[in-house]
């Protein structure tokens, strides 16, 4: 029973992790139509940056700032730099442009910092506090989860209630009629990315602290676990992100703790079979018209 | 509008309006491709005579790439769909090996026919697979299909550590290969007999592919790309097209790792990461999407750049560490970038390329003359 409750809040944190980097490929997709493959090497590159702050320094919560602030421009970057000049008219012409981003992001930081891993510090002891003999919650679980919690309420205000987070929404759903109607429509846009690899960049440094350490391939196994969160969730319903970053965590916990971790990716990938071919648009998504 | 159009529909390949084909060099495209075949063989093993043995390892490491490549561009150039997972079906082609050879090592049997016997057996295991992860894919559209084939190139090499009893984990297995027949004389160089085991392999793969590409399941291929509910409507059967596509691709896919396997007399995961399914697709776009050509300037590509890096980092007077960091990721960051540029300003890759300057070079002719 005590394995049972201590694999089940690992797995909530580490879902809670999952849940922000899954809501991060939503937001994309939600705004662009494009699964940004690059989610990854993008947040592993502005953890890179935080390292650098943090050695530098020697303060870990300005690296922390940091990272979130090379999140946010690397985003704007990429949109700006990249995706907004590649032909989105078939679905594969952005996704091959994001595996050259995951190419040349793991490369650039493969010839500056090397391909060793790097300690990633946790800014809280990763020991679990006992409560009645029963080893719950670390300080770092409940770090991980309060801030993943206000990272999406944050997000859920901001689309619901603010005029920006409305504009953002016209845009995305209807891009013409926002456009005549004075919405700046490459520049929501630009904020969508921004948005997205912001919090992505947050996730990462969140779990890399929980993983081997920093690497340029570190987020390979998170992104396909999110991916897989994403895609349990629908990719068009933030809600569903967030639930199913959470069902995978527990998932990915169970396996690891009564299995071995060996099986935890060979997990993912049956999770991620089993949802798709029972519900190839996933489990939370509308049932869509045939378009002809 | 269909999910799975092909990025770059090479639009020349195609029937032109009008119901005129576009195959207008008369004659049988078997007896065509046959010629063209053959003359490829006795290029080669002129070639193979004539150059330094390690270039004719090189040779014969494009010719593996090339079985995969190919098969990689009729999958997702000429029915649309994208995979990220073609390293994983190497290396289930590359561990079929290695364990049928290592068997017949093992009972000590000998004979010319165990290497054809054991790349058979890499191709049969990895249909299988192929089939299995087809039958998935042909329900899955755009970027859900990419998301379960990346889950399927992070996954594939994790197993051989997995299951380490059968694979011997990180370790990997090694592959233990006859030397060349004493008919050819005892003095044979190795590395010519593998550029001749790998290159008519090759050879075949192409062959077959070149005439399943102009027949009847070629078009019915480009069909499902191009509009899946017009291909619906002509009476094709799209979800069966999309998994004997896939089916083939993934043949392929393994004859090439079974081939890049007997080569290296080896097998390991880390030959097989997700990067060697990314550089898979780099090198089909980058050299031309949807064209065996393309695919053929694709896997030179994969074999010349890291080669060319290498001498340039030579060149350059660094120190040990960086120019060790250089050389594994300098070739990665130019692949990386290629792709990127090739895919905003050069939709059809090399070979595109080539051909537009073909028929610039064509079409001016007539005007001079006139």
């Amino acid at each position: 029973m005590d394995r049972f409750v201590f694999l089940t809040v690992d797995g909530l944190s580490r879902g809670a992790v999952y849940a922000a980097f899954a809501l991060a490929l939503v937001l994309i997709w939600r705004a662009a139509r494009v699964v940004n493959f690059a989610q990854g090497a993008m947040a592993v590159a502005a953890a890179y940056v935080a390292y650098t702050v943090s050695t530098a320094t020697g303060s870990y919560w300005l690296g922390f700032v940091v990272a979130i602030v090379a999140g946010l421009l690397l985003g704007a970057l990429v949109d700006r730099v990249v995706m907004r000049h590649v032909d989105h008219a078939s679905p594969l012409n952005p996704v091959i442009v994001a595996l050259g981003l995951v190419l040349l992001i793991q490369a650039v930081l493969g010839m500056v910092y090397g391909s060793e891993f790097r300690p990633a510090e946790a800014p809280f002891s990763r020991s679990a506090l006992t409560v009645g003999g029963v080893a719950v919650l670390s300080p770092y679980d409940l770090f991980v989860f309060a801030t993943i919690g206000v990272v999406v309420s944050g997000l859920a205000w901001m689309f619901a209630r603010t005029p920006v987070g409305l504009r953002m929404r016209a845009a995305a759903f209807a891009p013409e009629v926002s456009r005549l109607l004075g919405v700046n429509v490459g520049g929501m846009l630009t904020l969508g990315w921004a948005l997205a690899s912001g919090v992505g960049a947050l996730a990462a440094m969140l779990v890399l602290p929980t993983e081997l350490g920093l690497h340029p391939h570190a987020m390979d196994l998170v992104f396909v676990s999110a991916f897989t969160a994403a895609v349990v969730g629908g990719l068009d319903s933030p809600p569903g992100a967030v639930v199913g970053g959470l069902v995978v965590g527990l998932l990915l916990s169970y396996v690891s703790g009564y299995a071995g971790s060996d099986l935890t990716p060979l997990a993912v990938l049956v999770l991620l079979l089993a949802v798709l071919l029972v519900r190839p648009g996933g489990l939370f998504a509308p049932v869509a018209a045939r378009r002809v | 509008m269909s999910a799975t159009r092909a990025a770059l529909p090479p639009k020349e390949q195609l029937d032109e309006p009008g119901g005129r084909p576009v195959d207008r060099r008369g004659g049988s495209t078997l007896l065509r491709h046959l010629a063209v075949v053959l003359a490829a063989g006795l290029l080669l093993v002129a070639v193979s005579y004539s150059v330094e043995p390690f270039r004719n390892f090189q040779l014969a490491t494009v010719a593996a790439y090339l079985c995969a490549t190919a098969g990689l561009t009729v999958l997702t150039g000429l029915n649309g769909q994208l995979s990220l997972g073609h390293g994983a079906l190497m290396a289930t082609g590359a561990y079929t090996v290695a364990l049928c050879q290592t068997a017949f090592a093992d009972r000590g049997m000998t004979g010319g026919w165990l290497l054809p016997l054991s790349l058979g057996a890499a191709i049969v295991s990895t249909v299988a697979v192929g089939a299995v992860v087809g039958v998935a894919a042909a329900r899955l559209r755009g970027p859900y299909l990419a998301g379960v084939t990346l889950a399927v190139a992070v996954v594939v090499p994790a197993l051989a550590v997995t299951f380490d009893g059968v694979f011997n984990g990180e370790q990997g297995l090694s592959v233990p290969v006859e030397p060349p027949p004493l008919s050819l004389g005892p003095y044979f160089p190795y590395e010519r007999w593998q550029l001749w085991v790998t290159g008519a392999a090759t050879l075949l793969a192409l062959l077959l592919l070149a005439n399943l590409i102009r027949s009847r399941y070629g078009r019915t291929f480009r069909a499902v790309r191009d509009d899946e509910v017009a291909a619906r409507l002509a009476g094709i059967h799209v979800a069966r097209t999309q998994v004997l596509a896939f089916v083939v691709s993934a043949a392929t896919a393994g004859l090439g790792g079974a081939l890049l396997a007997v080569l290296a007399q080896s097998v390991s995961p880390g030959a097989f990461s997700l990067t060697l399914s990314l550089f898979l697709l780099m090198a089909v776009v980058i050299g031309g999407l949807g064209r065996l050509t393309g695919a053929l300037w694709g896997a030179v590509l994969l074999v010349a750049l890291p080669d060319l890096t290498h001498s340039v980092t030579e060149m350059l007077t660094l120190s040990p560490a960086v120019a060790q960091r250089l050389e594994g990721n300098l070739p990665l960051a130019i692949f990386g970038l290629t792709l990127i540029v090739v895919m905003i300003a050069a939709p059809g890759g090399v070979q595109g390329l080539l051909s537009r300057l073909g028929r610039a070079l064509l079409a001016r002719r007539p005007t001079r003359r006139s």
